[in-house]
């Protein structure tokens, strides 16, 4: 426990020692609803992580990490949220790429690929989502056909809600390489540079105001023999094993922010009289309530307890924080009363907005409420699949 | 990181399987329906031959000084099963008062007991309605010759019909507290009370009597503090009971619908069906967390906080216990609304148990007078 804490103390003074001077404007920010905010900056304080060793501390030693154990993971999440840390650009690069990599990648693509997302160089983008593949993964369009002179695989198809696309370096394509495969054959799951040729960016403009999500087109968009992960036809495998990392540490660094959040709450709350409300005492009350479950929920699944109701509880946490957090945002403003509709340049009532309109988007990316309620009944219970129509 | 211990894991899945055999829908029928104020074999078993009761009483009374976690582990069983025996009132209400404001005799001589399984105890508090049940004085003891006389009813008191003993907080001529211990014969007037949920007895006290000096078991006054410690264990077994209960309410309704045929298929493989069940899942999963979590809390150096996750336990786990089983009585359809099925039985204990020891409105207040004070509570 000590040397926890002693690890705990570590991070704490690098982070009152770096997030300062110009990296100080940074603090608490890029959050729900600010993804693409100081851009920039962020991208810059990236490499100083990087310069600390603080970028991929989860990563095994042999790729470049500090292999840190669970527990110290979820200290440098805590501690780093604590200290304001913003959002990092790197993590899909760090959470899911690097890992996926690490997993499925030829030594040679390790190579490549590792020291760029760990330098806080190279940032990625996810190619999943689809206009009419979202949770109905199986239904991908994009083709990737190959070509036969280069072994090179020529995209093309439209993927929607890449978080960050306008200010990353690549993007893994899942993309269906069979002519005439369905469902979950027939896939390939590409690494593709987005600065060339055919490929076409749209930052869509989101309730908030900002754009962090981007439609992004591929018109015979190009990816190197090379970068191809897995075999072809593998695709379907490897995207469910990034979802898996997904799931993860980093979760205990998001309750950090949403106590953030809450504490944000109380404070407004007792400036404007909104504390003197037993009503709005209540539902601060039960807030608090939840954001402690949903800590001990995590732990839970981060232990190493692998009975089958941990496991079926498991299912549950995004639904749980997804909700929680869209409950948040309406307490928010209800706290706010009259000021919550008042666009002003306090930085704190921003956030709250900016939370409030953002966590809308909690309970639908990264499987709606329904497609999780429907993953509790079936992996959880065991009930009856949803039928699957064919249209 | 949060998880049993390998020794609790056997607890609980020994436990389990005991209750399931021993606390058969067809056991708890047999209290109900004939009125009885408890299942006398399996309390028999529960305490003499599992030595449940021991579990957190510390050693040197005799019990196996385990802690709050395997008290909640049971607590949450019992309630699974709607285990018809008064092991919340000995083991969460009266035992940790007579540890933290019994003199040491009465430690050894009572908690000796119920660590061996051979007493049942529970606690007349004046109303046990309220987060601080402790603060009304609905017994008065006066100085009398060697003794004390004491007046006074209490309206509800849980398991009295079972219990060899009562304590009985009592308030004295100089505004302080003392703590009575009246066995069975000592007099009191015991009035068994028809209940909506019989599987848990209620009946009310009366009292006008004297009793000597060795009655009252306090060393010198009860603090609000020393209730409020025996409390908070307390309330810990009832979330973790009616989280247990809610488990089985909706148990029993996932056994039922994948029977149930409607339109030529079962009534599971309807959407509307499962996203109700999963959401109970997803709510008995965050009760559980918290309940667990908040139990490794109890006499630490975090144990103020603990207290106040085990009282927004309590309002998630009455929040969730109800919830259960008016589902259970939903999906089931017609029969959830008939005496022959079970839904009832967990429908009524879920009102009993969330009206016990502060409703969530109080539970909350306790947490926001907190949560706002200055300095916080993050």
């Amino acid at each position: 426990m000590s040397e926890l804490n002693a690890f705990r103390t570590e991070v704490r003074e690098w982070m009152a020692g770096h997030l300062t001077g110009k990296f100080a404007a940074l603090k608490y920010r890029g959050g729900s609803g600010e993804g693409d905010a100081l851009p920039e900056l962020r991208k810059e304080w990236e490499r100083e992580l990087a310069a600390g060793r603080w970028t991929c501390p989860g990563w095994p030693a042999e790729h470049g990490g500090r292999g840190l154990s669970v527990a110290e993971q979820v200290a440098f999440q805590e501690e780093y949220s604590r200290a304001g840390g913003p959002g990092r650009m790197g993590h899909i690069g760090e959470g899911l790429m690097g890992p996926t990599l690490i997993a499925f990648g030829t030594e040679e693509q390790k190579k490549r690929f590792l020291p760029g997302i760990r330098s806080g160089t190279e940032f990625w983008a996810q190619g999943y989502s689809e206009p009419s593949a979202g949770s109905d993964f199986g239904n991908i369009k994009t083709r990737a056909k190959l070509d036969p002179e280069t072994g090179d695989w020529i995209v093309s198809g439209q993927k929607v809600w890449t978080s960050l696309a306008h200010l990353s370096d690549w993007i893994f394509v899942v993309a269906r390489c069979e002519e005439g495969s369905v469902g979950r054959n027939g896939l390939i799951f590409l690494l593709m540079p987005l600065d060339q040729p055919g490929v076409d960016i749209h930052p869509i403009k989101q309730i908030g105001g900002g754009a962090e999500f981007n439609s992004v087109f591929f018109d015979d968009a190009r990816a190197k023999a090379d970068d191809v992960l897995g075999q072809p036809g593998d695709g379907w495998k490897i995207a469910m094993a990034l979802l898996g990392f997904e799931r993860g540490i980093s979760t205990l660094g998001q309750q950090m922010s949403f106590q953030q959040e809450l504490d944000l709450i109380v404070e407004v709350s007792k400036e404007n009289g909104s504390d003197r409300s037993p009503a709005i005492r209540q539902r601060v009350a039960y807030a608090w309530t939840g954001l402690r479950a949903m800590r001990y929920l995590a732990m839970r699944v981060l232990s190493d307890d692998q009975s089958a109701e941990t496991r079926r509880e498991a299912l549950t946490y995004k639904y749980q924080w997804s909700n929680w957090h869209r409950d948040l945002g309406r307490l928010a403003m209800d706290v706010l009363k009259m000021d919550a509709n008042i666009v002003a340049d306090d930085p704190r009532r921003e956030r709250l907005q900016q939370m409030f309109l953002f966590a809308r988007a909690d309970t639908i990316y990264g499987g709606t409420n329904e497609i999780q309620l429907n993953i509790i009944a079936e992996q959880g219970l065991g009930m009856p699949r949803e039928p699957r129509g064919k249209l | 990181m949060l998880e049993f211990t390998p020794d609790q894991q056997m607890i609980r899945e020994e436990a389990q399987r005991f209750l399931r055999e021993q606390s058969s829908s067809e056991a708890i029928r047999r209290v109900v329906d004939t009125g009885a104020s408890h299942d006398a074999v399996l309390w028999n078993s529960i305490s003499r031959e599992l030595g449940w009761c021991a579990m957190a009483i510390p050693e040197e009374f005799g019990g196996l000084g385990l802690g709050a976690t395997e008290v909640a582990i049971l607590m949450e069983l019992t309630g699974a099963r709607l285990a018809c025996v008064p092991f919340w009132s000995t083991v969460c209400l009266a035992a940790p008062l007579l540890q933290s404001a019994g003199s040491e005799e009465a430690k050894v001589r009572y908690l000796g007991a119920i660590a061996a399984g051979e007493m049942a105890v529970t606690v007349a508090y004046a109303d046990l309605s309220v987060a601080d049940p402790a603060a009304t004085v609905a017994v008065k003891a006066i100085r009398a010759g060697g003794g004390y006389r004491l007046a006074g009813k209490v309206a509800q008191v849980i398991d009295f019909e079972v219990a060899d003993v009562v304590l009985v907080p009592a308030g004295l001529e100089d505004g302080t507290t003392a703590l009575f211990a009246l066995t069975r014969d000592s007099g009191q007037v015991v009035t068994p009370l028809k209940v909506l949920d019989a599987t848990r007895s209620v009946a009310a006290l009366e009292l006008t009597l004297e009793v000597s000096a060795e009655s009252r078991i306090d060393d010198a006054g009860v603090s609000a503090e020393q209730f409020q410690r025996a409390l908070t264990f307390a309330n810990l077994g009832l979330a973790a009971e009616q989280l247990g209960a809610a488990q089985g309410a909706l148990d029993v309704t996932l056994a039922y619908i994948a029977e149930r045929v409607q339109f030529g298929r079962t009534i599971a493989s309807f959407q509307a069906i499962k996203h109700r069940c999963a959401k109970l899942v997803v709510d008995v999963a965050e009760t559980r967390s918290l309940v667990f979590g908040a139990a490794q809390g109890v006499g630490t150096s975090g144990a103020v906080e603990s207290a106040l996750e085990i009282a927004g336990a309590r309002v998630l786990a009455s929040d969730l216990q109800f919830r259960a089983a008016e589902e259970a009585i939903q999906l089931h359809g017609g029969v959830g609304f008939t005496w022959e099925y079970d839904p009832h039985l967990y429908f009524k204990r879920a009102q009993a148990s969330a009206a016990l020891l502060g409703a969530r409105e109080a539970q909350l207040d306790r947490i926001a007078a907190s949560v706002f004070a200055d300095g916080g509570l993050k």
